[in-house]
């Protein structure tokens, strides 16, 4: 397999700065309180989703995380529409019914994100033998945290995947902390290594190389696709931000600065354009990318806030499908 | 219409076995559905296929929650749960999920899912193997309930929530598994939400779902010896429920009870009460009474059980009581 050239790179690092300038914008409007709720955001942890996402095709698909923004815009979901559901205006991708935490976009392969702690996985799990069930050869991606790893559901569903050798990549993003407690003090043993005793294939890979992401989800791509099973990669990787915005009301410290410095200094957007520099890409090349990223989520921004809300009665619709069936039809 | 007598899980197995056959599409899966031990899913294996009819692992909630993600994408599964009190081990993916993915993203997706299960007691079968978990899933918003009490209405409403593009929770009281009663040879459906009247009557409604709907007609049948007219209500889908039914019942008899067979506190016997309450007070001669069980776990003892279950005494006497024949209990 070859590696991806320039070009490639240069579009992972375009989905990079997507994500990177998209959440550094939610932290200005979480502080100004223009957004509802809360958010947590995934500045630091780019070279995950932009590494896995760029080894699918278009229609496979994923389930996200409470800390999703980044696999969505990886994936292809648009700036903004999700802008748009994080304000709660009926433009959103879920007219304002599922907020930051409950984005989906089945047209671009996203099952969905979800606020539960591992609760995408057994999804993931079933989207993959759906597809599998209904002669196609798609892959799903299931993004996870290091907590959603001590989640009974994990390893269901790993064990549901081996014996039905499912289309599916596990991907665990271990971002060090589960909430506020450094996961070493909750989590035995390697993450990586949880999936041996199922047979299936585990790898630790730097998250903080989108390249190396890259290589070990094409390969778990390739295999699932396949028909050879699935495949679960650890990667570990920092969140600069807290667990949510805003967290420093409650949270106390709880990571050592010296620990957060160093994470910074290992940024996976810098590190990528460090690699292509060495390739010869001039700067303002680069530069050019990130404005246009900075612009479009300006756009967003502006699309979001001239957008109207939704009516309030809007919020008794979309419980059930309607039964088309039955209303053309009727019983027989 | 040719009809004969079938068994109530046997008349289940035909309605999957139609759904089945006009779409394949749909799947069956769950704990041993090839042999299927309570048999509402033996034969199918033979029919369709070990890749249309799944054995799982027992991980009730990655396969409750695998069908989420299998319907979005296009498939239509149908999952035997077994005893309903497996429910409550898949709980985040029934509630916080297959309840809430289409209504959180924007209507975005349809869910055709089917949940079954046996569930009730079914003797001695104790704390963890007797619940109708029912009453707290209607509460969940999002989700369909179905509890069918004769053997033609299982196969027709089987057929509905399979057709339905939405998650449907389908509860088959234990004890009525080897309930036979006439049953249509052809593929029918029974529609979701819409009531049955089983027995017509004029001095009392007694609405009654799943096993005690037959309980319900005893009674009915032994009051009318005494001169008493009981019409009996089957709502057959909890969610959405007929109440114009109910109500339309209520008001020509003036009386009310409703029968649940599970706990009494926030139970279907409790929110029948309330809603017809509020629509049709100037219509009820006397306070409704519901005849559910105690607020207690479902204990071992024959003797114990009895003590906490519904039984026809029971709905007999809350009969008398909304009658003014008998003193009015609690």
């Amino acid at each position: 397999m070859t590696e991806p050239d320039v070009g490639a790179q240069l579009e992972m690092l375009r989905s990079m700065l997507r994500i990177r300038r998209f959440e550094e914008r939610l932290a200005v409007l979480f502080k100004r309180g223009k957004l509802p709720g809360f958010v947590h955001l995934y500045i630091g942890e780019e070279a995950v989703a932009v590494g896995v996402c760029s080894a699918l095709r278009a229609e496979d698909r994923i389930t996200s995380t409470h800390r999703g923004h980044g696999h969505l815009l990886a994936k292809g979901a648009q700036a903004d529409r999700m802008m748009a559901e994080l304000f709660g205006r009926v433009t959103g991708y879920c007219r304002g019914k599922g907020g930051s935490m409950h984005i989906a976009d089945f047209g671009v392969g996203i099952i969905g994100a979800n606020g539960i702690v591992g609760g995408g996985i057994p999804i993931a799990t079933g989207a993959a033998w759906g597809d599998r069930q209904l002669g196609r050869d798609l892959v799903t991606v299931s993004f996870f945290g290091d907590g959603a790893s001590n989640q009974g559901v994990f390893f269901e569903s790993m064990n549901l995947a081996a014996i039905w050798r499912l289309p599916v990549v596990f991907v665990c993003e271990n971002n060090g902390y589960t909430e506020w407690t450094p996961t070493e003090r909750l989590t035995a043993g390697k993450i990586s290594g949880r999936s041996v005793p199922f047979g299936v294939p585990g790898l630790e890979v730097d998250g903080n190389d989108v390249l190396s992401v890259h290589a070990a989800a094409r390969q778990a791509v390739r295999r699932a696709r396949a028909g050879e099973g699935p495949t679960l990669l650890e990667c570990r990787t920092y969140r600069w931000h807290g667990h949510n915005e805003g967290e420093e009301a409650f949270s106390g410290q709880y990571r050592p600065e010296a620990e957060q410095q160093e994470w910074r200094e290992r940024d996976p957007i810098a590190r990528l354009i460090g690699g292509l520099t060495a390739q010869g890409v001039e700067t303002a090349v680069i530069e050019q990318i990130d404005a246009a990223e900075q612009a479009a989520v300006d756009q967003a921004v502006e699309f979001a806030e001239r957008s109207p809300f939704p009516d309030p009665d809007d919020a008794l619709a979309d419980l059930f499908a309607p039964n088309v069936r039955t209303q053309k039809g009727g019983s027989r | 219409m040719t009809e004969r007598s079938q068994y109530f899980v046997r008349a289940m197995a035909e309605g999957l076995r139609d759904a089945m056959r006009e779409d394949p599409s749909v799947v069956v899966i769950g704990e041993d559905v090839d042999r299927s031990i309570i048999g509402a899913t033996r034969g199918l294996i033979d029919e369709f296929g070990a890749e249309r009819v799944r054995n799982t692992p027992i991980s009730e909630a990655t396969f409750v929650g695998a069908c989420i993600g299998a319907a979005a994408v296009g498939l239509r599964p149908v999952v035997d749960l077994m005893v309903g009190s497996f429910f409550y081990v898949a709980m985040d993916q029934v509630a916080n999920q297959a309840a809430r993915l289409r209504y959180m993203t924007g209507g975005q997706v349809e869910l055709p899912i089917v949940y079954f299960t046996a569930s009730g007691p079914s003797g001695s079968a104790a704390a963890q193997h007797s619940e109708n978990p029912h009453p707290m899933l209607m509460n969940v918003g999002g989700l369909k309930v179905v509890m069918p009490s004769t053997p033609a209405d299982a196969k027709g409403l089987m057929l509905a929530a399979v057709r339905d593009p939405n998650p449907v929770l389908y509860f088959q009281d234990a004890v009525l598994a080897g309930v036979r009663g006439p049953v249509p040879d052809q593929p029918y459906e029974v529609p979701i939400g819409v009531a049955d009247v089983k027995r017509e009557g004029d001095d009392v409604t007694v609405v009654a779902v799943g096993a005690l709907v037959g309980r319900a007609l005893r009674v009915a049948e032994s009051l009318a010896l005494e001169g008493v007219s009981v019409e009996v209500v089957d709502p057959r889908t909890l969610v959405p429920l007929d109440l114009d039914a109910i109500v339309g019942s209520v008001r020509k008899t003036g009386r009310l009870v409703v029968c649940d067979n599970a706990r009494r506190t926030c139970g279907a016997a409790s929110e029948i009460a309330a809603a017809v309450t509020e629509v049709a007070f100037p219509s009820l001669k006397a306070a409704p009474r519901r005849v559910a069980w105690e607020d207690v776990p479902v204990p071992f003892s024959p003797i114990l059980e009895q003590r906490v279950l519904v039984d026809e005494e029971r709905i007999s006497a809350a009969v008398l009581a909304v009658l003014g024949k008998v003193p009015v209990e609690g």
